[in-house]
């Protein structure tokens, strides 16, 4: 049975382990509303967490941290855009060189800085911190505005990108760009240029989406700790439709079944802890098949444009 | 004085010379029509024009000074928008944010109700009825092509450039399409008219160039010339410009569509009990106003889309049942879709590779699973010439042939699959006068081996020319059933418009 109190302590869970999917998926949402499918999006996470232990272990400082996290993530970004707009590599398969590289250049270098004892070495990171007033609310008030600094920056982000999207000049042209880049190119949009920069905001955003797991949840780098959460993110921006909102509630939705899986775990211990851990993954699973045939994605996310100019 | 100038422009790709030593003068104010053939240059020098290419020789004079540019974006500032023939919108987005689109850009908040406001007055000082807020998916053709003046109008564009503009538009949206032109010409705008349809030219032009093989043949007003003129001047030669029928007499029942129900893309019903037969040696047309269940009837039949109920019968066989390979093969289906370029074509393949796109499987195209090369270029070889494709190489992608051509393609792969049935849907759509005499010809002669016809199109004089029976189409049903000579433009007008008919 599920008490107030077991209720409360899971969506206040779910809201922490909601977060590094909500970033890396709403970076998601603007790359491919610009047309370019972010499949990297795992490995950049994992470059973020490895980015935010470096910054952290080597200045003292979370906040340091995670700007070297959104760096390195951009720089993944960075690199599939140089690929996959510029070379013409296929999206996908460059995604998956992305995150393959990712998972093993961190694994060798956290070994290489942070020595072979790195797990027991705990990094600075960011605390809990109640907003005078709103925390104060019942319920609600632990529940989402006891959170730690990230968590604030997130909710900040989520009506930004929904004005940035579809109020905004640079929105306009997103989203032209990736429904009918020939369209946008005749109308004198940047075609190139936009989806690059959305695909280095993507792996922005996905690189503060693994700092987060190491500033804010585990105050350590450990190889390979981004876990599928990137994929997961991919499945958020599906059953999101796109719409940094609906994404927002799409990544809530998978952090609330993680937390959801944590707690019974806790209760039955006799069960084999693997079943529950499934949980996300399975719902992700069920999520897509639930929807499938009925989402569209950007029309032209995925294709390369190329101008068919002769000259 | 005149406006622009096309002063001696040549333009080659490869060894292949598009255009050569081309010049026009265009006055201010005026319609002026470019004539020519599919595959003329037409496009070629619009695409100069534009920016998009650029010319080997010659230049381009703007009210007398060279104009140079090197993209699009040169030609908006200098006052020249185009109309592509393929609408450049983006369909999900409204009316006013495809306008808007490219004006503005940054982080800066584009102020959607004042552009909306603009846009509506535009719209209303040039006689356009559009709501800007609409998106554009929901509107129908005719609506579209005036958003994508509405774009160049809203940049300041003083010269227009439309390419085929009436291709797109159904019979019925295209006379208030040439009075729109009418009033922008009142408007002192400059406008660049590219087309193949004489009456259309007759119609609104000032002025005519005529072009063929990449050169100007001819140019004159309007006022002093005519139809059959332009078209010998365009085409090099003759044509007949009303065919005759051909005489054959019908044989035994085919092809009998029975109370068929089927419903198209958004769910809506298409095929509302829809009931015809079809006699081999006969042409059936069939025609109406776009959208009234034409695409979805010509997909049921060839097996794209399935039946709600009803039954097809071919040569007496229910070929529900049936897949569209085995209605090509055990059924004689052939088909000729509306949309040759994603329904009829692979374009990225090889011309050769599409000719066996419906046999390849099987010999002579190969062989224990294995394409046999040497057959296809052989295949290839022989139809381009037999179904006079003009290509630079049976190895060239579809993709950069011609409309016309690129039609002969799919005629030629159907056709030689000897069907007793053949499904065409539109066959004449956006081709050039030589075209539509080759691809009648070919349907005569079908008929006269004894081959049924379905003819669904919504150009009316082309079925009239062509058909020996015509249904017309309403709302997924067929109002009534004409004989040729009772076709008279009142009695199909009621059809059309959905007024019941005694049964024929």
């Amino acid at each position: 049975m599920l008490d107030w109190m077991i209720l409360g302590d899971v969506l206040r869970t779910s809201l922490r382990l909601m977060v590094p999917i909500a970033f890396a998926a709403l970076g998601g949402v603007i790359c491919e509303r610009s047309g370019v499918y972010n499949v990297g999006i795992e490995g950049m996470m994992l470059s973020g967490a490895f980015g935010a232990a470096l910054g952290t272990f080597l200045t003292g400082s979370p906040v340091a941290g995670v700007m070297v996290g959104i760096l390195l993530g951009a720089f993944g970004g960075a690199i599939l855009a140089v690929l996959s707009i510029r070379l013409n590599v296929n999206q996908i398969v460059a995604g998956i060189a992305i995150n393959l590289v990712a998972l093993g250049l961190t694994a060798f270098l956290a070994r290489l800085i942070f020595g072979l004892d790195a797990t027991t070495k705990t990094l600075a990171g960011f605390t809990a911190w109640a907003i005078p007033g709103l925390s104060a609310i019942p319920f609600v008030g632990p529940i989402f505005f006891n959170q730690d600094p990230l968590v604030y920056v997130l909710y900040l982000l989520v009506p930004f990108l929904h004005w940035l999207l579809y109020r905004s000049a640079f929105g306009l042209e997103i989203r032209a760009t990736g429904e009918n880049p020939g369209a946008a190119d005749s109308a004198g949009v940047p075609v190139y240029r936009v989806r690059f920069l959305c695909t280095v905001i993507s792996g922005g955003l996905a690189g503060l989406g693994g700092a987060y797991i190491v500033v804010s949840q585990v105050f350590v780098f450990t190889e390979h700790m981004s876990a599928g959460k990137g994929f997961i993110a991919l499945a958020a921006i599906i059953l999101g439709r796109w719409d940094p909102v609906s994404t927002l509630l799409a990544s809530w939705f998978f952090g609330f079944c993680d937390a959801l899986q944590m707690n019974l775990q806790f209760a039955n211990p006799s069960v084999p802890y693997q079943i529950f851990t499934a949980l996300p993954y399975v719902a992700s699973i069920l999520a897509l098949v639930g929807l499938y045939g009925r989402v569209k994605p950007p029309a032209a996310t995925g294709l390369p444009y190329r101008r068919e100019s002769k000259t | 004085m005149d406006h622009i100038v096309i002063d001696r422009i040549t333009k080659s790709f490869g060894a292949f010379r598009a255009l050569d030593d081309v010049f026009i003068r265009i006055a201010k104010g005026a319609i002026h029509a470019i004539l020519g053939e599919n595959g003329a240059g037409k496009t070629t020098l619009m695409n100069i024009l534009y920016g998009l290419y650029k010319p080997d020789e010659g230049q381009i004079l703007l009210n007398g000074r060279p104009l140079r540019m090197s993209s699009p974006a040169d030609a908006i500032s200098h006052g020249i928008g185009m109309i592509h023939q393929h609408f450049m919108l983006v369909n999900s987005l409204t009316v006013t944010e495809n306008v808007v689109l490219g004006l503005e850009g940054g982080l800066r908040g584009v102020d959607y109700a004042a552009h909306e406001k603009r846009i509506r007055e535009l719209a209303k000082s040039v006689g356009f009825d559009i709501e800007p807020a609409a998106e554009v998916w929901t509107l129908p053709m005719g609506m579209r092509q005036r958003v994508e003046i509405l774009k160049a109008l809203y940049r300041k564009a003083d010269v227009l450039i439309l390419d085929e503009p009436t291709s797109v538009l159904a019979p019925s949206e295209i006379g208030s399409f040439l009075e729109s032109l009418k009033t922008l010409r009142a408007k002192n705008h400059t406008i660049l008219f590219i087309t193949h349809k004489l009456e259309e030219v007759m119609h609104v032009a000032d002025r005519v160039t005529v072009m063929r093989h990449g050169k100007v043949t001819d140019e004159v007003d309007a006022a002093e010339t005519t139809p059959r003129e332009l078209a010998q001047r365009m085409v090099g030669r003759d044509v007949i410009m009303n065919l005759k029928r051909v005489k054959s007499a019908p044989g035994e029942v085919i092809l009998k569509a029975e109370k068929l129900v089927a419903t198209d893309d958004r769910g809506v019903r298409a095929l509302d009990a829809l009931s015809f037969e079809l006699r081999a040696g006969e042409v059936f047309g069939i025609t109406g106003v776009d959208g009234n269940g034409q695409r979805e009837l010509s997909e049921v039949i060839a097996g794209l889309r399935p039946l709600d109920s009803g039954h097809i019968m071919a040569s007496g066989r229910d070929i529900g049942p049936l897949d569209v390979k085995r209605r090509k093969d055990e059924a004689g289906i052939g088909f000729v879709p509306e949309d040759r370029q994603h329904t009829g074509l692979v374009l990225d393949y090889p011309v050769a590779t599409n000719f066996i796109l419906r046999d390849y499987d099987r010999q002579p195209a190969s062989r224990h699973g294995l394409l046999d090369f040497k057959y296809m270029a052989r295949n290839a070889a022989d139809l381009v010439k037999r179904y006079d494709v003009r290509l630079r190489s049976p190895q060239q992608p579809v993709r950069f042939l011609s409309g016309g051509n690129q039609q002969k393609v799919i005629l030629a792969r159907e056709i030689e699959a000897k069907p007793k049935i053949l499904v065409i849907m539109q066959a004449c759509k956006g081709l050039d006068v030589g075209a539509i005499e080759f691809v009648q010809n070919t349907i005569f002669e079908l008929k006269a081996s004894g081959v049924g016809v379905l003819y669904i199109s919504t150009e009316l004089e082309h079925v009239l020319d062509i058909a020996d029976r015509i249904g017309v189409m309403y709302r997924g049903r067929i109002t009534g059933t004409l004989l040729p000579q009772e076709a008279t433009s009142e009695r199909l007008g009621e059809l059309m418009a959905g007024v019941a008919s005694e049964v024929v």
